[in-house]
């Protein structure tokens, strides 16, 4: 009985949603009264000892020239090695492209049951209950897990990083794997950016910003507040920002603690994707703008005129 | 080559959401059914760009549904596709529904399985990882491009903070997103093959699902939104930072 974390690294670098998801892992084990151990997939540089501090007891390391480029296949394999050795019967994920192309291979393999995208703790009373979003972001459900091994998801920004005292003892394993059979070509990175999933706040444009030409703006306002830019669909199909921006229901589920539309009519669709958002602010000249009616703040007016006052008061208040 | 693509029937997106029986069920009253946008638009339209550059291609749908589902596996043949197969069986969670489909699968000897990388409902985005684990084909998720040339595929797929170009040979599954494919929209000609073209009924192998939904939950109303004057935005800062704390 344990709670197995599993930690995601690129290039030996392990992100926020890492740190979220061991503070989750090891808030159940708390719970449970049983301990969190974590488990890192391929070399890495930092110091893992030191992952202790967000409560994790041991860290199992697999170092394996198979696993030095992801292969759902090949990571599952190590996975199902290290779940067996601990004897993890809770093992949690970050719901980000790793863990949404794991998990599900791991839960068919190991007949656990999966709930991807939880917001919240399980909730023990009555069973193994987790809330998750269902609906793109427009409800919840809560799903019972059956099965004795049972893998969660957790959506990033949906449970704070906590830190305390301590280290974690790091074990080295030796697993033995077949190679897997995806040969990667070439792997290009957006550097430096923080990934939109991640990021605390977020500004966003829409096509009420008429063209891409007037981007500055937004970029301007984003760099003051240090957030991720982001667009809306119509923007990113007219080629105006990459579709990596593109937020709403068919791009990316954002839940940031402060989401800015600028220019953003926010159709159902574009909702879905920023309706978890802690705060929402529309700035729109349109007072009809549907956006209004889910925002929390909002400044009917001209954006050109408006978004660079703000950037101002921003950068003003913090000095 | 002998293509499978899954395929799942989900509300519209411009659907009202809401639930009945002490919020344990969803109310389906009044809501338009479609084929799960990811599913339609980047796995199904993918496939079909497949088979125009090669007629030998053969693709097969498959959906788990009762026959209320019907409707939407049509639709879907109207855009192509030479039959379908429906499990007849509610679709109870994601292993239930993968099982079934690796069920089907196993027989058919197909090349290539595609899906959607996620339904716009239950928001799993599980089924393809499960397939691919259940049948022992490699997994590539989040494709956003996808080229074959003579049994091997060169795809572009997002990473965590990028993209990737990787090769794979057949057989694997893949899920698909945005630019994989456009948006098509089924012509007269579609529409009426598709009547006339196979819709297999299968039944379900006996199996207990792993998970269950116990209850659904909207989200807390917004209390309402706090206008501002267009000329005081130092006043929507100020507010943000000591009123709403968001940053």
């Amino acid at each position: 009985m344990s709670v197995l974390i599993f930690i995601d690294q690129s290039e030996g670098h392990i992100k926020k949603a890492s740190y979220e998801a061991l503070s989750y892992g090891a808030k159940i084990a708390e719970m449970s009264g049983t301990a969190a151990e974590a488990v890192i997939l391929g070399n890495s540089d930092s110091d893992l000892a030191a992952l202790g501090q967000y409560g994790v007891s041991k860290i199992h390391q697999v170092r394996n020239d198979h696993l030095n480029h992801f292969d759902a296949q090949v990571y599952i394999q190590a996975l199902e090695q290290v779940v067996s050795r601990t004897g993890a019967d809770i093992i949690i994920f970050s719901n980000n492209v790793d863990g949404k192309a794991i998990a599900p291979g791991l839960s068919a393999q190991l007949k656990a049951g999966l709930v991807t995208g939880a917001v919240d703790l399980p909730d023990t009373s009555n069973g193994f209950v987790v809330k998750k979003t269902v609906f793109s972001g427009k409800a919840f459900a809560h799903v019972r897990i059956n099965s004795a091994i049972k893998i969660i998801t957790l959506n990033p920004n949906a449970y704070p990083v906590l830190e305390k005292e301590g280290r974690a003892e790091v074990v080295t394993e030796d697993i033995q794997l077949l190679p897997g059979k995806v040969t990667v070509k070439s792997v290009n990175k957006v550097k430096g950016e923080v990934p939109l999933t991640e990021a605390d706040i977020v500004v966003s444009g829409g096509r009420g910003l008429k063209g891409p030409e007037n981007w500055g703006i937004v970029e301007d306002l984003a760099k003051a507040l240090g957030a991720a830019t982001a667009c809306s669909r119509p923007v990113a199909d007219a080629d105006w920002r990459p579709h990596h921006e593109h937020v709403g229901q068919t791009g990316i589920a954002i839940a940031p603690n402060l989401y800015i539309a600028i220019g953003i009519s926010g159709a159902i669709q574009h909702l879905a994707g920023v309706n978890r958002s802690k705060v929402i602010v529309v700035i729109n000249k349109d007072p009809e703008a549907p956006f209004f009616k889910a925002a929390d703040y909002g400044i009917v007016g001209d954006a050109f005129e408006v978004v660079p006052k703000i950037t101002e008061a921003v950068k003003k208040l913090k000095g | 080559m002998k293509i499978l693509v899954c395929v799942s029937k989900t509300p519209d997106t411009t659907a009202k959401i809401a639930f009945t029986d002490n919020n344990t069920k969803f109310d389906t009253n009044g809501i338009q059914w479609i084929i799960n946008p990811y599913d339609e638009w980047y796995a199904l339209v993918k496939a079909i760009e497949l088979k125009e550059a090669d007629p030998s291609v053969v693709i097969h749908l498959v959906t788990v549904g009762t026959a209320d589902a019907d409707p939407v596996i049509r639709k879907a043949l109207a855009l192509g596709g030479d039959e379908a197969i429906r499990i007849n069986a509610d679709s109870q969670d994601s292993f239930y529904v993968a099982s079934q489909i690796a069920s089907v699968a196993k027989g058919g000897g197909y090349d290539l399985v595609f899906t959607g990388k996620e339904t716009i409902d239950y928001n799993g985005a599980s089924i393809g990882g499960m397939l691919s684990e259940l049948l022992g084909f490699p997994y590539i998720s989040m494709a956003t491009k996808f080229e074959w040339t003579a049994n091997k595929a060169t795809i572009t797929r997002e990473i965590e903070g990028g993209e990737e170009v990787c090769e794979i040979e057949s057989p694997f599954v893949i899920s698909c997103q945005k630019g994989m494919a456009e948006q098509r929209i089924p012509n007269m000609r579609g529409i009426m093959a598709a009547r006339t073209k196979p819709l297999k009924v299968v039944e379900p192998v006996a199996l207990e699902p792993l998970t269950q939904i116990v209850g659904f939950e909207l989200p807390p109303a917004k209390a309402g939104v706090k206008l501002i004057p267009a000329d005081q935005p130092e006043e929507l800062v100020r507010l943000l930072r000591e009123e709403a704390k968001a940053f």
